[in-house]
């Protein structure tokens, strides 16, 4: 159900009600299927998007480039779960290209995520080198554009 | 001095401002008016579409292009007519590239009407075939469709207005403003009537991308029509391509030969950037079309729903992206609904009588809005029926 799917990730407070009148099915069928989805580890959790100025608690978002050495037995997996581990981390990805792990950081300041890499991720078992790159401003995040204003170019009445 | 009283031709002084314009000029004054008003889509031209018009302009396609369109882009409606409604049109004979699909609707009218003629009008519809075909001398004949039908054509309320003048009729469907559309069978039946006259149909399929639940059937696809029939369309509403002004006819040659001389002397040739562009859109955007569609389907289930549960009769829309709900039970004219909403909510929605008398009664909604917006609207839409009724506004 792939259209469930889109508007959830859109808005996922729309209520069982909504998504029924929206799909055109009922609400036992949406309940189902949501359940479903649950179930089978498809749709993992929900979120929720706040504006930069909102999210004062972890203000600084850092994306991080790990080299690690993987291990015999397990691979990158291992270490990878390693990095996971924090609360500090949001995001662990293996990637193609010149470095293995694709790592994103929230922290209240520059200096706590700093700290945050070079004292815990760093010294981690395997991890060859950091590269560590702040973000400076989200436009759209989660595929939600975060402008405050979407401006309507349109007239107001057109035949 | 001048005497301007003289000047402007009589025809033009007596055309009406359309109904629609009127009620713009109110909710211009206002600020903050959250509008269901608009009749074209919310979303931008594709991306793919945007950007061939972009390659166009950096390869210097700046120049007037062939009376009738880009032959390639000819090819490519010749192609894309087949697909979709199972016709063949001859790219070189049978097709014009319009400036929109106003041009197209302006062009037919004038190259067929005469003074005296009389022309078949499919009310409630869009605002500008009456003003074209008074402009021409022709008399206009409306069809009033009925809620009950929902608001299709039926063969019965054709045979009753057809007289030995009638020249042309014109079909708008999916239909602005009431979301209804014609079957096959509706169609075949409006076809038995005409297939023995001398009568040619106006097929204005602007909307044709936009239906629900069934793919959009054209009258040319049934037996005879084909000859018989100017069919009408365009980028606007499928493309999301409103700014473009790009839209096209297609008919037998022998019309399209004469209709032609029109479009050479008036307006030489469509905009060639946006040609280019359109060519994109109909080689590679077809499944952007179809992403825009099913948005708009869920819209309109959630806007239905929302009317009729606000206890206004919202009869069910299966094209276009209009709703067309009864506000009758108010007691209200449209026109009384419309300014009260305006000034207590400042929720701006259109009289259904802006679009022919048959529209009293109704009030057009457009769905080509955020769920968010639509929702918003919809809420004060309730409180506004509410206070209504407890005799606040």
């Amino acid at each position: 159900m792939d259209s469930l799917l889109k508007l959830l990730k859109r808005n996922a407070r729309l209520s069982n009600s909504e998504l029924a009148i929206l799909l055109g099915k009922s609400e036992e069928e949406i309940a189902s299927e949501i359940e479903r989805l649950e179930q089978e580890g498809i749709i993992k959790g929900y979120s929720t998007i706040l504006s930069e100025s909102a999210a004062l608690e972890n203000s600084v978002t850092a994306y991080i480039e790990l080299k690690v050495s993987p291990k015999a037995q397990s691979g990158f997996d291992e270490i990878a779960r390693a990095v996971g581990q924090y609360d500090e981390v949001e995001n662990v990805w293996l990637m193609s290209g010149a470095y293995d792990l694709g790592v994103t950081v929230k922290g209240k300041t520059l200096l706590d995520v700093s700290l945050f890499v070079s004292q815990r991720l760093a010294p981690l078992d395997g991890i060859l080198s950091t590269a560590t790159h702040f973000v400076l401003k989200k436009y759209k995040d989660n595929g939600v554009d975060l402008s405050d204003e979407i401006i309507d170019e349109r007239g107001l009445i057109s035949p | 001095m001048m005497d301007y009283s003289k000047v402007i031709n009589k025809a033009t002084t007596e055309m009406k401002p359309s109904g629609i314009r009127k009620f713009f000029d109110l909710a211009a004054t206002r600020k903050g008016t959250i509008s269901l008003g608009v009749g074209e889509p919310d979303f931008q031209t594709p991306w793919p579409i945007r950007q061939a018009a972009i390659t166009a302009l950096e390869r210097g396609k700046t120049f007037y292009t062939a009376n009738a369109g880009l032959a390639e882009l000819r090819g490519e409606i010749s192609k894309y007519v087949n697909d979709r409604v199972h016709t063949k049109y001859d790219p070189d004979n049978e097709i014009i590239v319009t400036v929109g699909g106003s041009e197209a609707i302006d062009l037919s009218i004038r190259a067929v009407v005469e003074r005296g003629d009389e022309v078949l009008i499919v009310e409630p519809c869009f605002v500008c075939y009456r003003p074209i075909v008074e402009l021409c001398g022709g008399k206009v004949v409306t069809i009033e469709t009925k809620a009950e039908d929902n608001f299709r054509l039926t063969k019965q309320e054709l045979e009753d207005k057809i007289t030995e003048k009638t020249k042309v009729l014109i079909l708008p469907f999916p239909n602005n403003p009431t979301g209804a559309i014609m079957t096959r069978e509706d169609l075949e039946e409006i076809a038995e009537v005409l297939r023995g006259t001398n009568i040619i149909v106006l097929s204005d399929e602007i909307y044709s991308e936009l239906t629900y639940g069934r793919d959009h059937v054209s009258i040319v696809e049934i037996e005879g029509m084909r000859e018989r029939t100017i069919l009408i369309n365009g980028f606007s509403k499928a493309f999301a391509m409103t700014g473009w002004r790009l839209g096209y006819l297609c008919g037998p040659k022998e019309m399209i030969r004469e209709i032609l001389k029109i479009h050479q002397y008036a307006i030489m040739s469509s905009p060639t950037v946006s040609q280019y562009a359109a060519i994109k859109a109909l080689n590679s955007c077809r499944s952007d079309v179809k992403e825009m569609c099913d948005e708009y389907d869920m819209r309109r289930r959630y806007v239905v729903d929302g009317f009729n549960k606000l206890g206004l009769d919202c009869f069910t829309p299966e094209g276009a992206f209009y709703v067309f709900p009864s506000i009758k039970s108010t007691g209200l004219s449209s026109e009384e609904f419309c300014e009260k909403l305006l000034f207590s909510k400042n929720v701006a929605v259109v009289p259904g009588n802006a679009f022919g008398e048959s529209g009293e009664g109704f009030i057009r909604v457009s769905y080509a809005y955020s769920l968010k917006h639509l929702k918003t609207a919809l809420k004060y839409i309730g409180e506004f029926l509410n206070e209504l009724k407890s005799g606040e506004v």
